[in-house]
């Protein structure tokens, strides 16, 4: 695939993912209407004889879907706000500095290497930080390429060279080019408010009207809704299942695009320096740094270049830590690297 | 006649659409080219303060530095000239020259602690990367616009359309650059 395919795969790939979180809210929320607020979007209204002497629908429940509206809202909401202050976010929370041509040297160097890897990828430079922790790591950020950021740690900066940087930065730098960020922002904060929801929805569970909700409540008169009790009993506990689940389902989602993103910035970031074995000198040595990136929390975590929580974590290669994992074993990227150089080089030898 | 009239709809939307795009690509290869420009000029500019601040330590190198500025002179000429076969030659004798001195200033110890050598070093090592990289990219995006140009139904249009294929920036057959580069290391 090339560059414009990916760019439209992910584009597909993010429609996908906000048609799913859409059908997730809209489950949760109407489960809440239709549970909590006795909303009956079908049917639902009885007919009443009134007192001009015709028969007239009376609504009994709430008259508009108001949980299903709050739930699109709140995630919608969130989501804008992950897109517009994301980036500003994120550095914020990281505390990095933004790194000035007049710097030290080795900021320099790290300057120049990314506007080689702008050249390289035919993009604007962006906007260079430096993360000021001990611990190797990377991470890239920005809704489009044309107004993106890339951050290192300072023990990134003191501990590689110069083309390990690069293979670093050119990782970094096809996150951006592929529209990797915009995805795993969108995917993130939808998580974040599937959670926020599913928990919300868990919560007034306690608090609600008896724990039948409304089923006790459907209105004296009508017959018909009594008689689908078994089945609304099922939809209930259905529902309350998705709400457990949900927060885990989207987790495993949202994380199984993030090891595949990586995979693929790996493979375009060798694309960009034609170098494999500079960016697999640069993961061994990110690999060989154990201790966790303290600077960097857990919801920045699927843009880093390595999982920041340590590699003890991440090296656990069970098959539950590999469902929600941000990063593919670091052993697997290194290997996939490999083959890749491995093929790049077999034509000179020959 | 409105089966006909459909089909034609159909024809000159892609028409304009094949059209527009390849203009799109044109436009692109002409900026592309533009970047290499760019930073070959900036080689030329690094050049004269590289040479200035060797010059005391590497004396005994003086042919060396001599093939440097020879190098940089002839590339500059020949990039007012404008003759790509001519550029071309030129600049890759020039970063052949360059790779030269590069490789001979590791043998000096005092050099490579010097801190305004080691910045111009580093200048000129993120200058020759550029210089590979905007050339990388200019090469893929004339390949994807020759492409586009060589590929049936395109091909039947294209030169009509007033579309060419773009020169790739390859190194001539004879070029100094396809040389390693000869370092003699005994004393």
């Amino acid at each position: 695939m090339n560059i414009y395919e990916q760019q439209s795969a992910n584009r597909r790939m993010t429609v996908l993912i906000m048609a799913v979180f859409v059908g997730f809210f809209l489950l949760l929320g109407f489960g809440f209407d239709y549970f909590y607020f006795g909303y009956r979007p079908l049917g639902g209204d009885e007919v009443r004889w009134n007192a001009a002497g015709y028969y007239e629908p009376v609504r009994s429940g709430a008259g508009l879907p108001f949980a299903t509206i709050a739930a699109l809202l709140i995630g919608g909401g969130m989501a804008v706000n992950g897109m517009v202050n994301g980036s500003r976010m994120v550095l914020r929370s990281t505390m990095a500095r933004r790194v000035e041509p007049g710097g030290p040297e080795n900021e320099r160097r790290l300057l120049n290497v990314v506007a080689e890897m702008a050249t390289a990828a035919g993009l604007p430079a962006p906007a260079v930080y430096v993360v000021p922790d001990a611990d190797l790591n990377a991470f890239a950020t920005g809704m489009s390429p044309t107004s993106s950021a890339i951050a290192v740690t300072q023990g990134l900066l003191e501990k590689l060279n110069r083309e390990e940087l690069q293979g670093v930065v050119a990782h970094e730098m096809s996150h951006i080019r592929n529209l990797d960020i915009r995805l795993m922002t969108l995917s993130a904060a939808l998580t974040g408010a599937i959670a926020l929801l599913s928990d919300f929805a868990g919560r007034s569970m306690r608090y609600g009207r008896s724990s039948g909700g409304s089923f006790g409540r459907s209105s004296s008169g009508s017959s018909r809704r009594g008689g689908g009790g078994a089945g609304a009993l099922l939809f209930f506990a259905l529902w309350l299942v998705l709400i457990i689940l949900a927060p885990l389902l989207s987790r495993m989602l949202a994380m199984a695009i993030s090891r595949q993103r990586e995979y693929l910035a790996d493979a375009s970031g060798a694309e960009l320096t034609r170098n494999p074995a500079a960016l697999i000198a640069a993961l061994e040595k990110i690999k060989a740094a154990v201790e966790p990136t303290a600077a960097i929390n857990n919801g920045v975590a699927h843009m880093c270049i390595a999982d920041p929580r340590g590699s003890l974590i991440e090296e656990k290669a069970g098959f539950a830590a590999d469902l929600l994992a941000t990063h593919p074993p670091m052993a697997k990227r290194i290997l996939a690297l490999k083959v890749m150089a491995y093929q790049g080089e077999r034509p000179a030898a020959v | 006649m409105t089966i006909l009239s459909i089909i034609l709809l159909v024809l000159a939307a892609w028409l304009i659409f094949t059209f527009n795009g390849l203009v799109g690509l044109r436009n692109q290869v002409a900026n592309a080219f533009r970047q290499i420009d760019v930073q070959l000029k900036r080689r030329h500019d690094l050049i004269p303060n590289l040479v200035e601040s060797v010059k005391g330590e590497m004396k005994f190198e003086r042919e060396t530095l001599e093939r440097v500025i020879q190098a940089r002179a002839a590339a500059m000429s020949a990039g007012q000239g404008g003759n790509m076969g001519e550029i071309l030659a030129k600049e890759g004798q020039l970063t052949q020259a360059l790779g030269r001195l590069i490789a001979l200033s590791e043998n000096y110890p005092n050099l490579k602690s010097n801190e305004s050598v080691k910045t111009l070093m580093e200048e000129l090592t993120h200058t020759e990367n550029q210089i590979g990289f905007s050339r990388q990219f200019y090469n893929d995006v004339v390949t994807k616009f020759n492409t586009k140009q060589q590929v049936f139904p395109t091909n039947m249009f294209a030169a009509l359309l007033g579309f060419s294929p773009s020169a790739l920036w390859e190194l001539p057959a004879d070029s100094p650059e396809r040389e390693n580069v000869k370092v003699n290391l005994s004393i």
